[in-house]
């Protein structure tokens, strides 16, 4: 079946999680859970958080997705942004596309290629740094993954952040419980994340990783001015708003058959 | 080198303020000049390479040029995904600096030998490399370079007193630099065993053996102009390098031969086995692993025993057929 996409271009969680679907149904892949974890966060980025005057703008703020393989939540956004088109949207997964399942910074709009966990908040402290020495107000956002956090690059650049004091650094922490083969408890235990980061130095708020007015609110009220960098850690349910995906491992990787699609698309308040 | 590396990045960095410096942790008697004159452009991020590669991306990103700077292995290998995802995939212009190739770190032991770092990083498109032989050509190489678009490699060596004979610090990115003329057999070197094999082809003249030496210092681009004709006029070529045999400067001759169609007989003078947890002075290691000045003329003299001169092999050998 071919999905229809629909003419709301406002950016809402629904439609990010319809357009998830729709192309992830369309490309016949997987990550379609890991997407639907991120999408209230991706929303409140993409509608009050971000300020991109101009994608090309020295003093945009910058968004690094550094759990890559959730991008087509970003995808949709860009799409509902305006900043890419229905046609471009429409190459998600296909031959000789800028839109893997994965994010390449060749796209418009993406800061940064990633894909290989552990990079993001490096490049994120890279960017904070240099807005700092360039004396630009605008912040660096990353989001990672919890399971991100069993990557040792990634303390390293909480480290050298914390050290630096880089106020316009912001880290959101999706923090789903699930990693690729089982939950984060069962593989390589994370727990007490918010205070993981604050030992080492950081600013942490716990927030509801679906509520888009308890991130960004949260987000308004952070002095990305001076003092520590700041991490949000959002509790999210992975495959949030499909009720068959919701915590279930199998989803990291599958795609739905016709059946299913019809099933999510019906709980997401979608048009077939 | 080292020394010379922070005297001309310092200079560079009072015309260019995109310029920073980013260490981890390492450059004790070296950095200094730097750091003093620019103490707000330097950053020592601490003992975390792949952290510091990501910043520098970063930074990049934004319109600065950072150098991260740290011994060969650990500036090249302990990051090197961050190198390849960060600067390459991006190309931005990161420099990442390595001290110390092949065996320079000789008492330090195994860990801090430079032996694979040309190999992994030449694989990768690109990417500017750089090694240059004495540190005169370390200084010409950094101005000619620090600007480019893309990222480079620059291997460095520690030593900041010797000088090649006949090389005057000349540098060409995409050039080999000739610092000997002689017409019975090639030496093409890298780095700063270029001393080495500058002492074999002079020792070679007693044995009547008259040599040529280039050296090669941009080895990406790699001088395939100047490397084609010259293998070309020779019957044996013999390449010099304080690295592994494989990837390294021998592989890109190899390279070139056969991409060429070329007809001489190569020799790779490199280290052909790990160092088995066995280390000592710099000059030990040569010798223990065939690069010093003495082993190389022995092997160079051998092969040319081998081989003979052009006019008896190879031209007879093109006419009769």
């Amino acid at each position: 079946m071919r999905p229809q996409l629909t003419e709301d271009q406002s950016v809402t969680s629904p439609r990010i999680r319809q357009i998830i679907l729709q192309q992830s149904k369309r490309a016949n892949v997987g990550h379609i859970g890991s997407a639907l974890s991120i999408a209230d966060i991706v929303a409140a980025l993409y509608r009050d958080v971000l300020k991109i005057p101009d994608l090309d703008a020295p003093d945009r703020d910058r968004f690094i997705l550094s759990k890559g393989h959730a991008v087509l939540a970003v995808y949709a956004a860009l799409y509902l942004r305006g900043w890419l088109s229905e046609a471009q949207l429409d190459t998600y997964c296909g031959d000789g596309t800028l839109l893997g399942v994965h994010p390449e910074h060749q796209l418009r709009g993406i800061d940064f290629s990633t894909g290989s966990l552990g990079h993001g908040l490096s490049f994120g402290a890279g960017t904070a740094l240099a807005a700092h020495l360039q004396q630009l107000t605008h912040r660096t956002f990353a989001l990672v993954s919890d399971a991100e956090c069993n990557e040792g690059s990634l303390w390293e650049a909480v480290m050298f952040a914390a050290h630096h004091r880089l106020a316009n650094l912001v880290a959101i922490i999706d923090l789903n419980g699930q990693q690729a083969l089982g939950y984060t408890e069962q593989i390589l235990g994370i727990n007490e994340m918010a205070d993981r980061w604050r030992i080492f130095g950081w600013d942490a708020h716990e927030v509801d990783g679906h509520s888009i007015s308890d991130i960004a609110g949260t987000i308004a009220g952070l002095d990305t001015t001076s003092g520590p960098p700041h991490v949000l850690v959002a509790r999210t349910v992975f495959g949030k708003g499909v009720s068959y995906m919701e915590r279930q491992i199998r989803w990291h990787y599958m795609p739905m058959s016709d059946e299913q699609y019809c099933q999510a698309m019906a709980e997401v308040g979608g048009a077939l | 080198m080292r020394a010379e590396f922070a005297a001309t990045l310092t200079e560079l960095a009072e015309a260019d303020p995109r310029i920073l410096l980013l260490t981890g942790d390492l450059g004790f008697m070296a950095l200094e000049p730097f750091v003093e004159r620019f103490p707000q452009r330097f950053f020592n991020v601490g003992v975390a390479e792949q952290n510091m590669v990501g910043l520098a991306t970063g930074l990049a990103a934004a319109g600065f040029i950072p150098f991260v700077y740290s011994i060969v292995t650990f500036a090249s290998l302990r990051p090197y995904e961050f190198i390849r995802n960060g600067p390459i995939l991006h190309q931005l212009p990161v420099r990442i600096v390595g001290i110390g190739g092949g065996f320079e770190y000789g008492t330090a032991g195994v860990s801090h030998y430079g032996l694979e770092d040309i190999g992994v990083m030449r694989i990768q498109p690109g990417l500017t490399i750089i090694a240059p032989a004495d540190f005169q050509q370390t200084r010409t190489a950094l101005l000619n370079s620090y600007a480019l678009p893309g990222p480079i490699y620059y291997r460095l060596g520690k030593d900041d007193k010797t000088t090649i004979p006949g090389l005057d610090g000349r540098f060409d990115l995409g050039r080999a630099q000739t610092i000997r003329a002689g017409d019975d057999l090639l030496f093409v070197t890298m780095g700063a065993i270029a001393s080495d094999t500058a002492a074999a082809a002079e020792s070679l003249v007693a044995q009547g053996i008259a040599c040529t030496v280039m050296v090669v210092a941009s080895v990406n681009p790699a001088p395939e102009n100047d490397l084609v004709e010259a293998l070309a006029r020779f019957p044996l070529v013999v390449t010099v390098e304080a690295h592994y045999a494989v990837g390294g400067l021998g592989s890109l001759v190899a390279e070139m031969i056969a991409e060429h169609k070329l007809s001489c007989r190569l020799v790779r003078c490199a280290v052909r086995e790990a160092p088995n947890g066995v280390s000592g002075g710099q000059a030990f290691l040569h010798d223990a692993h065939g690069l010093s000045d003495r082993c190389l003329a022995q092997t160079a003299s051998r092969e040319f025993a081998r081989v003979g001169r052009r006019e008896t092999t190879f031209l007879s050998n093109s006419h009769s057929t």
